[in-house]
């Protein structure tokens, strides 16, 4: 939690910084409207962790919501009936590309960077080739609720991240959590110790694409059906998860932080905006942020380890 | 020839060094010793501009220097031997030896001179096992050592640093170094030898410098003193009863039986560890102990032969049926160093989903001082991980436990309580197998010791057995 807290600082004053601009911003309305555009990131965020901590790379998570809605709207194509059985195979579909790669990545030694980028080429090529280039069909609204209505006050889209946030933390805090840190602080020593490291791994990279289509479900309600849906979003949940001092390579750092680093990125991009400087910018932001974040973690570390050698 | 006067250096506002005076001549070895964090490697370190020391001064030949960067100590003269090399394996002898200078002829790299120095440097060091084209990767760890006082030696060093450099070292390989380091002086050339190891700095060591805890406790002629002594100046008390005693009555039942265990490195092992014993395993770098340890455990398993309890396929199956393994490289394959002392120590338990004992009981048994389950373990001593490592085992109370090296890169004091551990566990019912190079600590621990050779069991020696029966044989051919 120690290395943690200087992500909460930076949200906590990114905040701030938005509520001077825009005073209404902390009342409950805006906030849980802020959560609610923030929820299909967290959620990439934490599922990306899983896979980041094992010491492993997911970037096949943002072709994998574009790849979910897309198929969710022609399958449901309107009707009411088809919306639970089409969620439930959402949620099969994500956890099957999660095998698929955990598979490839462990069984088959293929470096997780290259699978994954495998997986993203499949499934954005796999949509073109079935759409022609724009989606058809549509969803329904009971299946758009979940991304834009609510229960009461609350949308479902933050009861729903707050269900998963709570499972991602109670995940990390039981066994499977300790054995997939030390898997990725030091699989060779982990596997000696008994830890089943490519089961973990596995487990790790399903829990990644059953958070791709839990994202893909909210952002299906919330933006709509279009063949650009997930577009970089791995990038922006592997930003998050760094930002929050996740050491990438695997071993250190805590969920909640992952989940902290990407409200800071959705809040930076809220205060870009206010400030009314272009979306375009967005990736180059992007891009520094990451730099930046790796570049102090690599920095800090040597030292720390200077200390301890002597 | 080198005068370091009142060096120190904090991290992190720790004081590692404080007030450290080294005088080495020309011509000399001259051997560092002390526990580990005593601060010898922070010496080394700062002598080889790695760190800048917040206070004193350095002068060479009466010239007083300051080195910002590694490459200013090293045109001062100064070279360093770490433990790990530093050599670039896919490239050739001589592109080490010249790498980053390489001597230019019309704007292209001229190998022809390049590797004629280079067969010169090492032909000088008597070396002619292999020559200036060979690739690194294909020497062995000794001779790559020779590489390194050679690209020492092309950069005019006259200060050559070792770093525990027998550490790799299988032990026929030792006395090549030996060579080495005599050839070295008769240069002229000063050499600075950092070892655990109190026999070879008997062996080659013309004055001693012991530190401890930051400071110089004295600089002594070797002649002058005897390991008691010295051992005494490192941790400040007498370490007469080096080892505890041995089991007292008969060793109990046979826990772990093992008849024509073979696999590829591997063959006809037959092998008992009964209850309450502590047995050696002695063998020369290569004649298969790590490997022994791992088949027994399973990591590496027999692929032939019988075993008692079921011969195991995987680590799980080991650590079902009761067996441990603390691990020779601590580094690599023991601990997981960005995590905490707590989560080290329970990792088999939630590895396997065993029930856990209370971590403040396990830290208490293996007495780790100070016991700070929170603490990252890499901030540790290596004398404490290797504490860690134990309560990890001891977390399931397994009945073999497997020592590969336990006190390796070990401080004395941390030695002498994980002997002292080792021999409560097997008094307390278990048994007991430990692996090590160093014969005085094999011979004063165990309760038997089977020898092996090419993979094979080559005889087996009852306590007490001297060196020599024990070298003889596992050298013998």
């Amino acid at each position: 939690m120690r290395r943690a807290l200087p992500i909460f600082v930076v949200l906590a004053g990114l905040l701030v910084a938005i509520a001077i601009v825009n005073p209404y911003f902390l009342e409950p309305p805006a906030f849980l409207a802020f959560v609610k555009r923030a929820a299909p990131l967290v959620i990439l965020a934490a599922g990306q962790y899983f896979v980041i901590v094992s010491g492993e790379f997911d970037l096949s998570v943002g072709s994998l919501v574009t790849a979910e809605v897309v198929i969710a709207a022609r399958l449901i194509d309107g009707s009411a009936e088809a919306t639970w059985p089409v969620l439930a195979l959402m949620i099969a579909f994500g956890l099957i590309v999660g095998l698929v790669n955990g598979i490839v990545t462990t069984l088959l030694r293929v470096p997780s960077f290259i699978t994954t980028l495998g997986m993203l080429l499949i499934l954005s090529g796999a949509v073109f080739l079935w759409t022609g280039g724009s989606p058809r069909g549509a969803l329904s609204e009971q299946f758009r609720q979940l991304g834009r209505g609510s229960l009461g006050p609350v949308p479902w889209s933050v009861l729903i991240l707050a269900a998963v946030a709570a499972a991602a933390v109670c995940a990390m805090r039981a066994g499977f959590g300790h054995t997939l840190v030390a898997a990725g602080d030091n699989d060779r020593a982990a596997a000696l110790s008994g830890v089943r490291v490519a089961r973990v791994r596995t487990v790790a990279f399903m829990i990644s694409g059953l958070s791709a289509a839990v994202a893909a479900i909210l952002l299906g309600g919330f933006a709509g059906v279009s063949a650009q849906v997930g577009k970089g979003l791995e990038f922006q949940a592997i930003t998050a998860v760094v930002l929050g001092g996740v050491a990438l390579g695997g071993g250190r750092g805590s969920v909640a932080a992952a989940m902290a680093g990407a409200f800071t990125l959705e809040a930076l991009f809220t205060l870009l905006n206010l400030y009314g400087i272009s979306g375009a910018l967005e990736p180059a932001v992007q891009g520094v942020i990451i730099i930046a974040a790796v570049a102090l973690g690599a920095v800090r570390f040597p030292r720390a380890r200077a200390a301890a050698a002597s | 020839m080198l005068r370091m006067t009142g060096i120190g250096k904090s991290f992190l506002g720790v004081r590692v060094l404080g007030g450290v005076d080294l005088e080495v001549s020309a011509g000399e070895v001259h051997a560092v010793v002390g526990e580990n964090g005593a601060g010898k490697s922070t010496l080394m370190k700062i002598l080889a501009g790695v760190h800048a020391p917040d206070e004193g001064t350095i002068e060479i030949d009466g010239r007083s220097v300051t080195f910002g960067h590694p490459v200013e100590a090293q045109r001062a003269g100064v070279a360093i031997i770490y433990q790990e090399l530093t050599l670039l394996p896919e490239r050739t002898v001589a592109e080490n030896v010249f790498l980053g200078r390489e001597p230019v002829r019309r704007g292209m790299v001229d190998r022809a001179a390049m590797e004629s120095a280079t067969g010169e440097l090492l032909k000088s060091l008597g070396e002619e096992s292999f020559g200036p084209r060979d690739l690194v990767r294909r020497l062995s760890v000794a001779r790559q050592q020779v590489v390194e006082i050679a690209k020492a030696l092309s950069l005019n060093a006259r200060i050559v640093v070792m770093d525990e450099p027998t550490a790799p070292l299988a032990d026929h390989e030792v006395e090549l170094l030996y060579t080495l380091v005599r050839r070295l002086t008769a240069r002229g050339i000063a050499v600075l030898y950092v070892s655990h190891r109190l026999r070879e700095i008997f062996d080659l060591a013309d004055r001693i410098t012991v530190l401890k805890d930051g400071a110089r406790v004295t600089t002594a002629e070797a002649s002058s003193l005897d390991t008691a002594a010295l051992v005494r100046l490192m941790v400040g008390r007498e370490l007469d009863s080096y080892y505890p005693p041995r089991a007292a009555g008969p060793p109990g039942e046979v826990i772990l039986s093992v008849r024509g265990g073979g696999n590829t490195r591997l063959h006809g092992i037959d092998l008992d560890l009964r209850a309450g014993e502590i047995v050696g395993v002695a063998g020369l770098q290569g004649s298969g102990r790590t490997e022994l340890a791992k088949a027994l455990f399973g990591a590496e398993p027999f692929t032939t032969g019988e075993m008692t309890p079921r011969r195991p396929r995987s680590v799980r199956e080991g650590i079902a049926a009761g067996i441990g393994l603390v691990t020779e490289d601590r580094k690599a394959e023991g601990i997981l160093p960005n995590q905490r002392v707590r989560d080290n120590a329970l990792l088999v338990a939630r590895a396997t989903g065993a029930p856990r004992n209370g971590i403040e009981r396990l830290l208490e048994r293996v007495r780790l001082s100070p016991p700070r389950p929170a603490q990252e373990i890499r901030l540790l001593s290596g004398g404490n991980q290797q504490k860690v490592v134990l309560a990890k085992w001891m977390s399931v109370a397994p009945r073999v436990l497997l020592f590969d090296e336990p006190t390796r890169g070990v401080d004395v004091g941390a030695k002498a309580a994980i002997h002292d551990l080792m021999r409560e566990l097997a008094r307390d019912g278990m048994a007991v197998l430990m692996i090590s190079s160093e014969l005085p600590e094999l011979i004063g621990m165990s309760d038997r010791i089977v020898v092996l050779r090419e993979g094979r069991v080559a005889g087996e020696l009852p306590a007490g057995s001297s060196e020599e029966a024990v070298m003889r044989l596992a050298a013998a051919s």
